[in-house]
């Protein structure tokens, strides 16, 4: 069937559908990642963005078993590739790419020059669009004025690990690993819906992680709120991606919209101060702007200079615009949680 | 934790708080089996980065043909051999505070660990820039290096080295079988292989240990994977990995054999990043600085969860495979590595591709790279055809598609020039496809297609071969689309879509339906289907790049650079390396594209070898890294509405396609293309020969076997038989019987009347001469006549060469400077060219008309400082000036390098069919220095070592051998001689000791030569082509063994009595000592 991707300003582009005939809308973006497909399409940042892959071979594995995914679901609206496989080849393969996106109800478009959505996108800046297959047609809908986080956060408290220390992750749209990542340290990793107040908990509270999520961060301003009372608690904090935004803006700094972002597996962090770099997986629209004060700057990017990461003056509380729990991407920087955990003295002895 | 603040920095960190002011840079030498073009490509990249620097750099390579050895690259170059004699003169006289030894493949790594070793940089306080020399070390002893991995959590295979059969036969007992076997220390795998008992071991061991020290035995991965991760470490413990690879051939052929693709496209995230982790920490461990590979094993089907790996092997240098990763993602890895180890951290390096990020990154790629190995196994005789653990390819092409299908396809177009899709093969029957399917071969990517063809299921196809369903997939769509047009026969608008998609040729698509390519190359165009052409931009369009390197691809629907335009001129380049076009030819095409900016033209180059400098970056002003076909070239030609076409400088592949170019109208510069076919058609070029009144020897088009009985009994044998195109002596064989006549016709199976084959008169003792020129409208601008020293009857790529002439009358240079101007008038010759000419009692005849840039352009360009490819790009705007010839200072000799000791069973013997791989010319005062200089460039040549072994067939061979013999005598060598041999020595009064045969009890010969105190061989056959003709019966005739033992050993060996002869003058009249250290522009008598 007759499959589309219309912009907002009118340019389409035909290709052929390989997912659920379901009509999306979303912002159009891209990433050029080039191995990390499953990870990535269960990424919640990704909530409500229709996604074009770089790179032009996707589904060559298949699809893994639901526990190696970021989350329960795909979370983009639909995914855009120039050469979508069907014929997968791995020892973990499940299921085709294709057989999971139509389980899903999401749909898969095979456009063959996703090089020139890549280049619109990048010159035009992230842009609004639909995948329509057939006739069927549906409005425009911006997901950026949406609470995306409330969307995509767990519903209720889950508990992952055991240990003697308690990190709670604040789940704006969690990928899994980061708990996973934390369990592995011998640390109880409980996980709460995103506008809950931590402070208000009735267990001991001895670190919190701001999770990453989609849209912007101005928009939970519930979370942000509550992350000024854990800051006054002096509560040991780390933030990722979106929880580097929210951080920021909870002390009183400010964040703003990227052209088009960094959705990307090859993006150099930079040690401030240092000539220390390294490569991380990244995928955000907004960054940090100003810098609170008591805080400073703790990683900058290597390439265009903005925020990487913004570190407390004295206290135990930091934040990365980057993922140091991959997933996909490289595993430079994974050191974070090791070093959040000392600084925060909740390593086990 | 942050785990990069390890110990290892402080180390390499040390060595870089200097300054240096001057850097002395190793080259690899002749190319050959292991060791190519891509040390020319990292060389001139380290070059250009320490003068960016403004640092002074020597380089040392006799390697003429490369692009690193201009004078205006390096400010001086030593055309010496890369050993520790020579380079420590070198040093002594030039006094650099720094040396590079990871720009010059194995051979300058391996100088470089000898020199440190024997205290010879400590002694002239150089010091090692990038890889510390412990690291270097620690990565060639394979147990050390195993135990240091072992150390570090890394996995390696279960193995255990061994100095001798006995400890390997425990070891491997304690392995168990089947095991793989790898010598130390050696370039490309060579005698490594796969035991599967204990005589397997045996014979592999013992031939490793013929050439390294030590062998290891470890367990052999039954269809692992094999991947590859190519990584950049600065001073300051940046690490990335700039690229991954991943092999089509399971374990178990070597990365240089086999079909590689980059990214990988089996790995998972978890399998991705796993393995990338490993690199950075083993790079990290080894304080690598600069550029380093890691290969691995990977078990496809692991444990629940495991990443079940093992590494196989670590260099910590730039290599082969660097080299096509940096033309696989447009990182500039050679250029990065020279500059981190000057000390330089990767964020401080700009890339230079997108001109707004720096090195610190990993390329993200939007399209897939397919490297296809050149194999030329058929040019050896008896080789065999096996591939495995040891390379034996050549050369490579690298193709780049939007798809595998697409990329796959390119790429064996373009690696024989021959083949148009990955379905063709000349399979006689079912049972040689599955042999061909069961044993891999050069052909077993065809005996997979055909295989399919035939019904074959995907897995039953992986379980024989071990190749990934993932690949075999593709293939298979490939196959279904052929076999689905065969049917159809239908060329609509869709189809012809999707079979451009899948990477279908015009002509293949043709050949299915019954269609000329013209034809569907027209069809093509009215359904409006053109290839879209792509940027190589390293951030898959993230960002806006300025890049000039692109790639053409059906999966698109825009163009992402406009044309130039009529003021762009295109180059079209040598294709892959292979026997008979080699760097030389790369070396022209650089110069012309260079060239063409003095004359205010762009520059675009096309061409698909990775493993050259043409494909830099830098060297044009756009690069189309694409196929030298004609639907390619034509394609590209209009979209830049291009002014013209170099088609002169890349060797005989662009040369060929003149006549279809001409016959779209496209503008070829230079001689028209009449005029090439005039002198490529023989019997055009013939008659235009007697017109001129210009001897040729006789010879005749035949079509049956009859006719050329006829010629032969007429003319006389022997006679010399070749077809009617050739390149590099192709099918091309000397006949002395009718018996051989008819096995040589029969086993070519090339007669008919759409392919005639040509006979000549074989003159047996003449003279071959080379005459290398460029012309303007038919007047000779520049020339230079060189001189081979072997006669006639060696091919011209595999004679030693030398320039100015030393035995040549002047009468017959004057003559054979007045027919090649009669030529070149008749052919009105604008460019290149280059004329072979034989002589016989002063009369020159000439053999064949080049009308390109010839193999020894590079050397008389450089030995009579006019640069030939400049001049010919001078001549097409009609703006060269005649070059007044001065007769040279110097004396400069070519000499062939071969690569015998790679391929088993291949006879080392020179024949009219080229068997080179490279070449190496040095300068000298005289023609004995320059010889000697030159052969010990292409040979382990150790003077200390005082006897020979002499093996003269036939009386007139000992006769004309016997002064040669006395003067060795005199020199003090013993010499040992076979049994007729040293009966006639002993006889003539020359002391001679007699060695049995190889058949006979020891010690025999064999013996001789396994006691390395052998300085060269002497092996004369009486006829040399006598010997070799039945077909597929595998020579064990004592000279056969010889040369073997000699090849085997790293003997030198002279296989020409007349190459031989000169030799031993040359040593009655040199020591080591007397050889003088001389930079290039000394001889040329440039002074700073």
């Amino acid at each position: 069937m007759n499959a589309k991707l219309i912009f907002k300003d009118k340019t389409e582009f035909e290709g052929k559908s390989f997912g659920a005939d379901t009509p999306v809308s979303g912002e159009v973006v891209f990433a050029t990642g080039m191995v990390g497909y499953p990870e990535a399409l269960t990424d919640p940042s990704f909530r409500g963005q229709i996604l074009v892959m770089t790179y032009p071979l996707v589904g060559n594995y298949g699809v893994p078993r639901e526990d190696l995914w970021e989350s329960k679901e795909i979370q983009v609206a639909g995914l855009i590739v120039s050469s979508y496989i069907d014929t997968p080849s791995h020892s973990t393969s499940e299921m085709t790419l294709g057989e999971w996106f139509r389980k899903q109800n999401v749909p898969l478009f095979e456009i063959k020059d996703t090089r020139a959505l890549a280049e619109k996108l990048r010159d035009g800046g992230a842009m609004l669009g639909k995948m329509i297959v057939g006739k069927k047609d549906i409005p425009f809908v911006d997901p950026n004025i949406r609470n995306l986080s409330a969307e995509v956060s767990t519903k209720e408290m889950l508990t992952f690990g055991e240990g003697e220390k308690t990190v709670v992750v604040i789940d704006c749209g969690t990928k899994m690993n980061i708990a996973r990542r934390f369990a592995s340290r011998g640390v109880k990793v409980v996980v709460v819906p995103w506008d809950t107040d931590v402070t208000k908990l009735d267990f001991v509270v001895d670190g919190v992680l701001i999770s990453n999520g989609p849209g912007d961060p101005k928009k939970v301003t519930a979370t942000i709120a509550n992350v000024k009372k854990i800051l006054a608690k002096k509560i040991p904090i780390l933030g990722i991606c979106l929880g580097n935004q929210i951080l920021a803006l909870a002390a009183g700094g400010n964040t703003y919209k990227l052209k088009f972002g960094h959705r990307s597996q090859n993006q150099p962090a930079v040690l401030s101060g240092t000539n220390q770099a390294y490569l991380t997986t990244q995928n955000h629209g907004f960054a940090v702007g100003k810098i609170p004060s008591g805080f400073r700057e703790w990683f900058v990017n290597g390439n265009d200079g903005t925020n990487e990461g913004i570190i407390h003056k004295s206290l135990p509380i930091m934040s990365v615009q980057f993922h140091p729990e991959s997933s996909p991407g490289p595993l430079d920087t994974d050191w974070i949680f090791d070093y959040f955990l000392e600084k925060a003295n909740l390593l086990k002895k | 934790m942050a785990t990069s603040k390890t110990t290892m920095k402080k180390d390499s960190q040390k060595n870089h708080t200097a300054k240096f002011k001057k850097v002395l840079v190793l080259g690899s030498g002749a190319l050959k089996i292991g060791e190519a073009g891509e040390f020319d490509y990292s060389g001139s990249q380290a070059i250009k980065a320490l003068k960016e620097e403004g640092i002074k750099c020597i380089l040392i390579n006799p390697n003429i043909a490369t692009f690193q050895t201009s004078k205006e690259l390096a400010d001086e170059v030593y055309f010496l051999p890369v050993n520790p004699y020579f380079v420590e003169k070198v040093i002594a006289k030039e006094k650099p505070d720094g040396i590079m030894l990871s720009f010059g493949g194995q051979t300058a790594l391996n100088c470089g660990l000898a020199l440190e070793e024997k205290g010879i940089l400590k002694k002239h306080n150089v010091a090692v820039l990038g890889t510390p020399v412990a690291s270097i070390d620690l990565t060639e002893d394979r147990q050390l290096f195993a135990d240091h991995l072992r150390a570090l959590g890394i996995p390696t295979a279960p193995s255990g080295a061994a100095t001798n059969f006995e400890d390997a036969l425990r070891i491997g007992h304690q392995i168990g079988f089947p095991l793989m076997v790898r010598a130390a220390f050696a370039l490309g795998g060579q005698k490594s292989g796969i035991a599967h008992d204990d005589a397997e071991l045996k014979e592999i061991v013992d031939g490793a240990l013929a050439i390294a020290p030590q062998v290891l035995v470890e367990k052999y991965l039954h269809h692992f994977k094999e991947i590859e991760y190519e990584v950049v470490r600065d001073r300051f413990d940046n690490t990335v990995t700039v690229c991954n690879m991943e092999n089509f051939d399971p374990l178990g052929i070597h990365t240089g054999d086999s079909i590689v693709i980059a990214p990988s496209q089996t790995l998972n995230n978890f399998e991705y990043h796993g393995l990338r982790e490993a690199s950075i920490r083993i790079v990290k461990s080894l304080g690598i600085v600069g550029e380093c590979n890691v290969q691995y094993a990977l078990n496809p089907n692991p444990k629940e969860g495991e990443l079940d790996y093992f590494v196989i092997e670590v260099n910590a240098r730039l290599s082969r495979s660097s080299a096509l990763a940096s033309k696989a993602t447009g990182y500039p890895l050679a250029y990065v590595a020279a500059k981190l180890a000057l000390g330089k951290s990767l964020l401080e390096i700009k890339n230079k591709i997108t001109q707004v990020t720096q090195s610190f990154f990993e390329p993200a790629l939007d399209y897939v790279v397919v490297k296809f190995p050149r194999w030329d196994l058929d040019k050896f005789v008896g080789a065999d055809v096996k591939i495995g653990s040891a390379m034996k390819s050549v050369g490579e092409v690298m193709a780049i598609g939007r798809n595998f299908e697409e990329a796959m396809q390119k790429a064996v177009r373009m690696q024989s020039g021959a083949t148009e899709s990955v379905t063709d093969n000349g399979f006689v029957d079912k049972n040689e496809v599955r042999r061909f399917l069961e044993t891999p071969t050069p052909k077993r990517l065809f005996a997979i297609t055909e295989s399919m063809k035939d019904g074959m299921s995907v897995d039953t196809i992986h379980d024989i071969t071990g190749v990934d369903r993932w690949f075999l997939y593709r293939l298979e769509v490939i196959v279904r689309a052929e076999l689905a047009l065969e049917k159809t026969k239908k060329l609509d608008k869709e189809t012809m879509l999707s079979l451009k998609r899948l990477g279908f040729s015009d002509k293949k698509i043709g050949q299915v339906i019954g269609k000329t390519e013209f034809d569907v190359r027209k069809t093509r165009k009215q359904f409006k289907i053109l290839p879209s052409i792509f940027q190589i931009d390293t951030l898959a369009g993230e960002v806006p790049a300025k890049t000039n390197y692109l790639y053409l691809t059906y999966h698109g629907n825009h163009n992402d650079v406009k044309p130039l335009g009529k003021n762009a001129i295109m180059v079209l380049g040598s294709g892959p390396y292979h026997i008979g076009s080699s760097v030389e030819f790369d070396w022209s095409c650089v110069n012309a594209a260079l060239a063409l900016k003095k004359h205010k033209k762009e520059s675009i180059v096309i061409n698909c070898n990775p493993e050259t400098v043409s494909t830099d970056y830098d060297m044009s002003d756009r690069l189309y890294f694409e196929n030298l076909s004609f639907e390619t070239v034509a394609d590209i030609y209009e979209f830049e509405n291009s002014g013209g076409l170099v088609i002169s400088v890349g060797g005989q592949r662009p040369n060929n396609l003149a006549r279809k170019l001409s016959k779209e109208k496209f503008h070829i510069l230079g001689t028209t293309a009449q005029n090439i076919d005039r002198a490529e058609d023989r019997n055009a070029f013939s008659a235009l020969l007697d017109k001129l009144n210009i001897l040729q020897p006789k010879w005749q088009s035949f079509s049956t076997l009859e006719e050329a009985e006829k010629f032969a009994e007429i003319e006389g044998y022997p006679v010399l038989v070749r077809p009617s195109y050739v390149l590099s002596g192709a099918a091309m064989s000397v006949c002395y019987t009718k018996a051989q006549l008819h096995n040589f016709i029969g086993k070519a199976a090339i007669l008919g009347p759409e392919h005639p084959v040509t006979i000549s008169k074989f003159v047996e003792n003449a003279k071959e001469l080379e005459f290398d020129a460029v012309a303007q409208n038919g007047e000779v601008m520049v020339y230079g006549i060189s001189e081979h020293v072997e006669n006639a009857g060696v091919h011209s790529g595999d004679a030693t060469i030398v320039f100015p002439t030393q035995r040549v009358y002047a009468s017959t240079e004057s003559q054979i400077r007045e027919i090649s101007k009669k030529i070149a008038k008749e052919l009105s010759i604008t460019g290149p060219f280059n004329i072979q000419f034989l002589v016989k009692d002063n009369k020159p005849s000439v053999i064949e008309v080049n009308l390109r840039a010839s193999r020894t352009f590079p050397m008389l360009s450089k030995a009579m400082d006019v640069n030939f490819p400049e001049m010919a790009v001078d001549s097409f705007f009609g703006k060269a000036k005649p070059h007044t010839f001065v007769y040279p200072k110097s004396v400069i000799v070519k000499s062939p390098q071969f690569s015998f000791s790679r391929l088993l069973g291949a006879d080392p013997i020179l024949r009219v069919e080229m068997s080179s791989t490279g070449e190496v010319a040095c300068f000298g005062k005289d023609y004995d220095e320059a010889l000697l200089k030159s052969i010990m460039s292409a040979h382990t040549f150790d003077f200390r070592k005082k006897s020979v072994l002499l093996s003269l067939g036939g009386l007139v061979n000992k006769a004309k051998f016997l002064e040669s013999a006395k003067l060795l005598n005199a020199l003090g060598y013993k010499l040992y001689a076979t049994e007729n041999t040293a009966e006639f020595l002993n006889e003539q009064g020359v002391e001679t000791t007699m060695v049995r045969k190889a058949y006979e009890d020891s010690p025999n010969f064999l013996d001789l030569m396994h006691s390395r105190e052998v300085a060269f061989v002497v092996n004369l056959s009486q006829t040399a082509s006598m010997k070799k003709e039945k077909e597929g019966e595998k020579q064990l005739t004592d000279g056969f063994q010889i040369r073997r033992a000699a090849v085997d050993n790293q003997v030198p060996l002279f296989t020409d009595l007349h190459l031989g002869r000169a030799f031993i003058k040359a040593l009655s009249n040199y020591q080591i000592d007397d050889l003088e250290i001389k930079s290039y522009k000394e001889y040329l008598g440039i002074t700073q």
